[in-house]
């Protein structure tokens, strides 16, 4: 068995990768290695093909593989150690990482701290528990976006997507673009899931249908596809009989979540928060195991990349100084709880002595709020959507003024603020 | 197709039906100086109601004594340990429970425990206080149980597939993608048509399941019949392993069934089901929003905990019940040479290996001579389960076979050799690569695994990728290639 030792290992190579092992590097961490399970670097983004990806970070509309390649430049033009097509089987709370490639076989490498950064998998029909029959021709959009833009192959002519989640919405433009007939996309909430300007860029402009509180409640067809059932549903997300319609198409795209892959975190011992399926985070994206760092969408499924390499960088660069002893145990800590109309909040815990960067999504939609953090800062914001990551800063002097043990993260009416006023 | 340009063959014994029955009963003619042929109508064997099994090895205790379901049931739990490790099939004693909620419920479980005793079946009775040390996750309400240790499940379609394995290995012939479509008798010889072929045999074995009486109907001995009853199962994540040690039993309700269940699958899985519905149809193989609310109350009543959440897959079959309420073990009263083994419904697949092994005898009583083969080998070489070995045997591995270095199923850590092995003893779809190796079984059910799984079956059996299918002619699971749509009428 080859036995490797390093300051910093991340695990896996897509965008959250990428910017983790370069702050690495650039913290200062001597030996970084990247553990990529792929053939190449750059993870999803690779079959991304379409544009829009980069516009806060580069202020430019590169597509996914572009925007992939940049920091793969940046990360060939340093002494950063990259594993290919090499897979991840076992990380401990000692932070050994068991991994195989078919070059060097077993490989045990003992990292002073490790960055998780695996990335996420789709929800499948099985959980969603679609009733009906299983027939071919029923994928996660995902897989289909990778048959399409990797393989070469189209599954199908007559296309229903299920889930208006942003892989959905772009894979009904690229099934249109290949000249299948997309019939509908059919979404349970009572608005899109993916982001809006997909909606207009994916859908309205192709005059694809949205069904909107609806969902499909059979599947038809024995060896392939035939058709499905779609049917309105009420708040419960219950079908409401009388509703039904047969929609004719030989092939079911789900687009209905993302789950982020914490099988090795768990292996590991890592808490897991039950909302975001991701680990539970400090303000330096420490989970629950000194040493173990996660970032990306292994910690919470973003809908943006850029705040995907942003969110690595600090990981990487906070697990290049707990390798190298410089990241110091917190004074304080405070826990910080999810509110009125919030989901969920990322970190799960700070120590008011460094900058965070709250990630968090509402429950619902709503409008002319104001997002409150813990009484310490409160912003209006014209719109809010689950769909759409709010993210702000707070500085150690806003966070000093701190006293309590929760911080809470609300959205509060304007009504509510003026009475406070 | 004209009868005349199909080819002829002519066999001693004609098998029809590759489920558990059909194949182990190849294996075990394969044991003679036999000429067996097993005809399957799909495109490999154990897809029919084997593959929907639960996949309990039952102890033998819910039986009503005189039946064939009681006199087959404990033999055939008796042959499971050396049966499995001929065949290098994974087999788990986990045992079973009946556990009882009430005091009422606690007089049928102490039934089910003297009728073990009387069968000579191991069986314990256990306190609440046992019943919860052994089972932790069990409801508080538990009473008491009946344990049977020597239960336990195994992988009906693994096991099928090996025991076909070992039956072509040993002599027996295989052809997939073969219905009977018509059946006759002339003279000594009985007929089968296939859409390639006219097979003459002297002794036909229905084994066809949930259509043994159609294929009866064929031979004009319609004189028993097949009622398909649906079951729904509801499959879990593995990081469920360890929810329940046995498989758990309510006390049934009902005449037809054994109830509800939460199973420890061989694989490690929780999985709950199934429902005992009649339905009208023998292709009827939908799940249903009915049957997951069912399940998911009935075994939430004994397992608390069961998280929907966790599900990541479902599916039905559907059992072959015979309106007699028993196996049907007989050769036709009315076409001489045609063994009926039909209506072999739960405990069916417990029962599978006894069933088997009495075919020889049921032969000889009708005049087969049965000279025993010098050469038969009962061993089916191992399949290697990478994720099983240790680190140092898989380093071993890899430098053996770099293939072993590629992992193709993240989720159960199967490797592109394992599925290129699968493919070499008979896997020829995505759905048969799956029950073989569980590679796209797991959390993400393929989603990242079936395009590469999809360029494997492609290069090993030399087809274009279009060609690959999901489970055989029909289910192509990829229709075309990039922009061949272009400026084509989509209707």
């Amino acid at each position: 068995m080859k036995r490797l030792e390093v300051d910093v290992a991340v695990i896996g190579g897509g965008p959250a990768g990428l910017a983790a092992a370069l702050a690495a590097r650039q913290e200062g961490a001597a030996k970084v290695l990247i553990i990529e399970r792929n053939h190449e670097l750059g993870g999803i983004l690779q079959q991304c093909i379409h544009h829009g990806f980069g516009l806060h970070r580069f202020k430019a509309e590169l597509t996914g593989p572009e925007y992939a390649q940049r920091f793969i430049n940046l990360v060939q033009e340093t002494d950063i150690a990259v594993l290919l097509e090499t897979m991840v089987l076992e990380v401990s709370k000692e932070r050994t990482i068991y991994a195989v490639n078919s070059q060097e076989g077993m490989l045990e490498i003992q990292a002073q701290a490790i960055v998780l950064a695996m990335g996420c998998r789709e929800r499948t029909r099985g959980a969603l528990r679609i009733p009906g029959r299983r027939p071919a021709g029923i994928f996660s959009a995902g897989t289909a976006q990778r048959y399409v833009n990797i393989d070469g192959y189209v599954p199908g002519k007559k296309v229903v997507i299920l889930g208006s989640g942003d892989i959905g919405l772009i894979m009904a433009r690229r099934m249109s673009l290949e000249g299948a007939q997309v019939q509908a996309v059919v979404e349970v909430l009572p608005y899109a899931a993916g982001l809006a300007r997909n909606v207009v860029q994916c859908l309205e402009d192709f005059a694809i249908p949205l069904h909107l509180e609806s969902t499909v409640i059979e599947v038809h067809g024995e060896d392939r596809l035939e058709a499905v059932t779609i049917a309105k549903v009420d708040q419960n997300w219950t079908p409401i009989p009388g509703t039904e319609q047969k929609i004719e198409c030989d092939t079911l795209l789900l687009s209905v979540g993302l789950i982020p892959e914490n099988e090795l975190s768990s292996g590991a011992g890592v808490e897991l928060d039950p909302i975001t399926n991701g680990p539970k985070v400090d303000d330096s994206l420490m989970t629950s195991i000194p040493g173990i760092f996660a970032c990306g969408n292994v910690l919470h499924v973003h809908d943006l990349v850029d705040n995907v390499s942003k969110e690595a960088e600090k990981a990487g660069a906070f697990a290049a100084q707990y390798a190298l002893g410089r990241l110091s145990a917190p004074q304080k800590r405070v826990k910080v709880a999810a509110g009125e109309n919030i989901r969920y909040v990322v970190p799960q815990e700070i120590s008011l002595d460094k900058p965070v960067e709250f990630f968090m999504r509402v429950q619902r939609p709503d409008q002319d709020v104001y997002l409150d953090l813990g009484g310490l800062r409160r912003v209006k914001k014209q719109f809010v959507k689950p769909s759409e990551m709010l993210n702000i800063t707070l500085t150690p002097d806003v966070l000093q003024a701190f006293a309590g043990e929760t911080l809470t993260v609300r959205i509060v009416s304007a009504k509510e603020v003026g009475a406070d006023a | 197709m004209k009868r005349e340009a199909k080819t002829e063959k002519t066999v001693q014994v004609a098998i029809i039906g590759g489920g558990i029955i059909g194949t182990l009963v190849a294996r075990e003619l394969s044991r003679y100086e036999l000429d067996v042929l097993l005809l399957e109508k799909e495109a490999e064997v154990g897809w029919g109601t084997t593959k929907a099994n639960s996949g309990i090895v039952h102890a033998g205790i819910h039986e009503d004594p005189g039946t064939l379901k009681a006199k087959y049931c404990f033999p055939g739990n008796q042959m499971f340990p050396q049966l499995c490790e001929e065949l290098a099939v994974s087999f788990k004693r986990s045992g079973i429970l009946v556990v009882a909620l009430s005091a009422e419920e606690m007089d049928m479980v102490e039934m089910y425990y003297q009728r073990g005793l009387e069968r000579g079946v191991p069986v314990r009775m256990l306190s609440r206080e046992e019943l919860l040390a052994q089972e932790p996750n069990l409801t508080p309400e538990v009473v008491g149980a009946v344990f049977a240790p020597q239960g336990g499940s195994v992988m009906p379609f693994e096991l099928a597939a090996a025991a076909m394995e070992n039956a072509v290995a040993n002599g027996a012939q295989l052809m997939v993608e073969s219905p009977v479509l018509d059946a006759w008798v002339e003279g000594e010889k009985k007929y089968l048509e296939t859409p390639t072929h006219i097979i003459a045999a002297d002794v036909v074995i229905n084994a066809a399941g949930l259509f043994a009486d159609e294929i009866a109907r064929m031979f004009g001995d319609a004189y028993f019949s097949i009622q398909p009853r649906k079951g729904e199962e509801y499959l879990f994540d593995l990081g469920m392993k360890g929810l329940v040690n046995s498989t758990i039993f309510p006390v049934p309700s009902g005449k037809t069934s054994k109830g509800i269940l939460v199973i420890p699958t061989a694989d490690g899985n929780v999985m709950i089901g199934p429902t005992s519905d009649n339905v009208g149809s023998k292709d009827d193989l939908g799940t249903s929003y009915d049957g997951f609310e069912r399940i998911l109350s009935e075994t939430r009543r004994l397992v608390p905990q069961l998280d929907p959440r966790k599900i990541i897959t479902q599916f039905a079959g559907l059992r072959a019940a015979s309106g007699r309420g028993d196996f049907i073990i007989e050769f036709s009263p009315n076409v001489p040479g045609l063994l009926h083994l039909a209506g072999i419904e739960s405990p069916g697949l417990t029962a599978a290996p006894a069933i088997a092994a009495d075919v020889p005898r049921l032969l000889a009583e009708q005049g087969v001579a049965l000279t025993p083969k010098q050469n038969f080998n009962p061993r089916r070489a191992g399949v290697v389960r990478f994720r099983e070995l240790s680190r140092a045997e898989q380093d071993a591995l890899i430098r053996e076979n770099p293939a072993y270095g590629r992992i193709v199923c993240r989720c159960e850590t199967v490797t592109e050799a394992e599925i290129v092995d699968a493919i070499r003893r008979g896997a020829r779809t995505l759905d048969g690569v799956k029950f073989r190796t569980r590679a796209g079984a797991g959390r993400c059910q393929s989603g990242f695994c079936q395009p590469v799984i999809m360029e494997l079956l492609s290069r090993e059996l030399g087809i274009p990728v279009e060609q690959v299918t999901k489970r055989g002619p029909g289910s192509e699971q990829i229709c075309y290639e990039a922009k061949e749509l272009l400026g084509k009428e989509v209707s």
